[in-house]
């Protein structure tokens, strides 16, 4: 288990902030994933989105436990995942949107896995080695995150006229969701002047790079609006994420205080 | 079709022996029939068995609840999957054994047409459905067809562990809060009949029995393993403090077995017919889920023959 680092108020709030908005973002990005399991288009590829599904619900479960650790108020894993309301999860929006077809499915995937990759592979330099850590583990799966979907990506936008169109209808369902992946917010400021994250500044053209790459060899283009929808690491989400909370705390909210 | 006679008894002898019969060998027609047919019907008890587990995936009460659900239901994927494989060992393709699944032609264990309606379900399914499996399935590792046994060694170690997964369900919910040891109760009630129904009809009703215990793909009849499971099941309830909902439940020191009472084989025949509670939506979201796939598989092949186009040029 972690041993909390001492840091002043200030940066322990933030860096408990931040700790949560990992661990909500790859827990909600995990459950969207596994509502896949047993509908998958191809027996092969429902495996493969469980095995995505399984490794962000791993990482989230570190991500909590840290979190709890440097919190502070003896909550556990589960307290922070199941009895905490939408205004208190700090996720990004892009992973709460519905599944839609596998075609937005797996787009989301790589617009998340393009940032998380790139993010994951800086935070291994985190002056926190609490945080060092957790990344270091996580990047491996990333990695390989990344390599999935930017190859279904590519099959799709590049495969017959039905799938092509299906992935430029994605395109425009998605793209308002993808700045918030490397917009940085106070807490994100703070964290980067303290040596614990890196500059989110950093990242976004490395994101751009690798989703102009794939993008490209897709067959599918950019959309040229400017416009991004932000707020999910303010609390401030869509109105999915209501309903996927309602099912995903259900039993800890009906049966409060017990053992599962 | 008349055997060549040295063929034949050469594939007797082998089976006789023990020794396994593999995809290139000869055999009788009928038993590469059969084969396909409970092998099929095998992969797709596999792959219609995730739907009433998934249910709850996204309900399940903590993340350590949640992975381990998710990962069991991912495990029959596989299962289904090296079956499958193995099927077509023996000629018949996958997109063939899944259309007989879609048209209704092919079978699937009626177990999976019960709704899992309550969390302590997860608990029940892995103990006491995987439990039946393995009873089922523990001798198919020494069945005659090669690829079939070898397949099943390896489904077998895993469903071992989800039945303790579903034990340790169960134990969690029987030292519970009093709403939570109802729950256990609750999925005992509902489940324990449909479970003794898994093994399939009794003896004399069986119609493929013999011949499957004569060509050695099956090894024990219905009755006795149907048996083998109450016997093994009845102390791992008393130890939860869960009745086991049979009056007539009751130890027999002359045969040194548990009497059970009798069971409704109208409701088995229901079920298998295709009228029991959830036949009608099991199979209606395999077909969904294969048809709103068909353009990603369209797609997956356009592109790959796209590429091979470009290597060849």
């Amino acid at each position: 288990m972690f041993e909390a680092n001492p840091y002043p108020e200030e940066v322990n709030a933030a860096l408990s902030d931040f700790l949560l908005r990992m661990a909500d973002t790859s827990l909600v990005l995990g459950h969207r994933l596994s509502e896949w399991c047993g509908h998958g288009p191809i027996l092969e590829q429902d495996i493969a989105m469980s095995n995505l599904a399984l490794d962000l619900i791993g990482q989230a479960r570190n991500w909590y436990q840290l979190a709890a650790v440097q919190l502070g108020q003896g909550q556990s894993e589960d307290d922070l995942a199941y009895l905490r309301d939408a205004g208190q999860y700090r996720n990004v929006l892009l992973v709460e949107l519905p599944n839609g077809d596998f075609g937005q499915t797996v787009l989301r995937q790589f617009f998340f896995d393009a940032y998380h990759y790139h993010y994951l592979k800086a935070l291994t330099e985190s002056g926190d080695e609490n945080v060092a850590n957790i990344a270091i583990k996580s990047l491996k799966e990333a990695t390989y995150h990344l390599k999935w979907s930017s190859e279904w990506v590519i099959r799709l936008g590049d495969g017959t006229e039905e799938s092509h169109r299906r992935m430029e209808n994605a395109l425009r369902e998605l793209w308002e969701f993808t700045g918030e992946l490397t917009t940085p917010n106070e807490t994100d400021q703070l964290l980067t002047i303290m040596g614990l994250t890196p500059d989110l500044n950093l990242i976004r053209p490395l994101w751009e790079q690798q989703v102009q790459v794939v993008l490209a060899e897709a067959t599918l283009e950019i959309p040229n609006r400017a416009w991004m929808q932000k707020g999910g690491k303010n609390g401030v989400h869509t109105e999915h994420l209501g309903f996927l909370l309602a099912e995903m705390q259900f039993l800890q909210r009906a049966y409060p205080n017990c053992e599962w | 079709m008349v055997a060549h006679p040295d063929l034949q008894t050469q594939f007797d002898l082998r089976v006789a022996e023990d020794q396994r019969i593999e995809p290139k060998d000869w055999m009788p027609e009928p038993y590469r029939r059969t084969l396909v047919r409970q092998i099929s019907q095998h992969a797709h008890s596999e792959i219609v068995g995730m739907l009433p587990e998934g249910n709850w995936i996204t309900r399940a009460p903590s993340l350590r609840r949640k992975a381990v659900l998710l990962a069991k239901v991912q495990d029959e994927a596989g299962h289904g999957l090296y079956l499958y494989s193995a099927a077509e060992t023996l000629g018949t393709s996958r997109e063939q054994m899944i259309d007989d699944l879609h048209s209704g032609k092919a079978k699937y264990s009626s177990i999976f047409n019960y709704p899992t309606l309550s969390w302590a379900d997860m608990g029940v399914i892995g103990w006491l459905v995987d439990g039946a499996a393995i009873m089922n399935q523990v001798p198919l590792c020494r069945t005659s067809y090669g690829p079939y046994a070898r397949a099943m060694v390896r489904i077998c170690k895993e469903e071992s562990f989800h039945q303790r997964q579903g034990y340790e369900i169960m134990m969690t919910l029987a030292k519970g809060s009093e709403a939570q040891r109802a729950m256990a109760q609750d999925a005992l009630n509902r489940w324990w009949w449909p479970v003794l129904m898994m093994f399939g009809p009794k003896d004399d009703e069986s119609p493929n029995t013999a011949l499957s215990m004569q060509w050695k793909i099956k090894r024990f009849t219905n009755d006795e393993l149907r048996q083998k499971f109450v016997d093994a099941t009845v102390p791992q309830a008393e130890y939860l403090g869960l009745n086991i909902p049979d009056p007539d439940l009751k130890w027999n020191e002359t045969r040194g077995h548990y009497d059970f009472g009798p069971i409704n084989w109208d409701e088995f025949w229901e079920v298998v017919k295709g009228n029991g509670p959830c036949n009608r939506q099991r199979l209606e979201a395999r077909r969904k889920a294969h048809e709103e796939g068909a353009w990603v598989r369209e797609a997956a092949a356009a592109y790959a023959n796209k590429r091979k186009a470009k290597s060849e040029k």
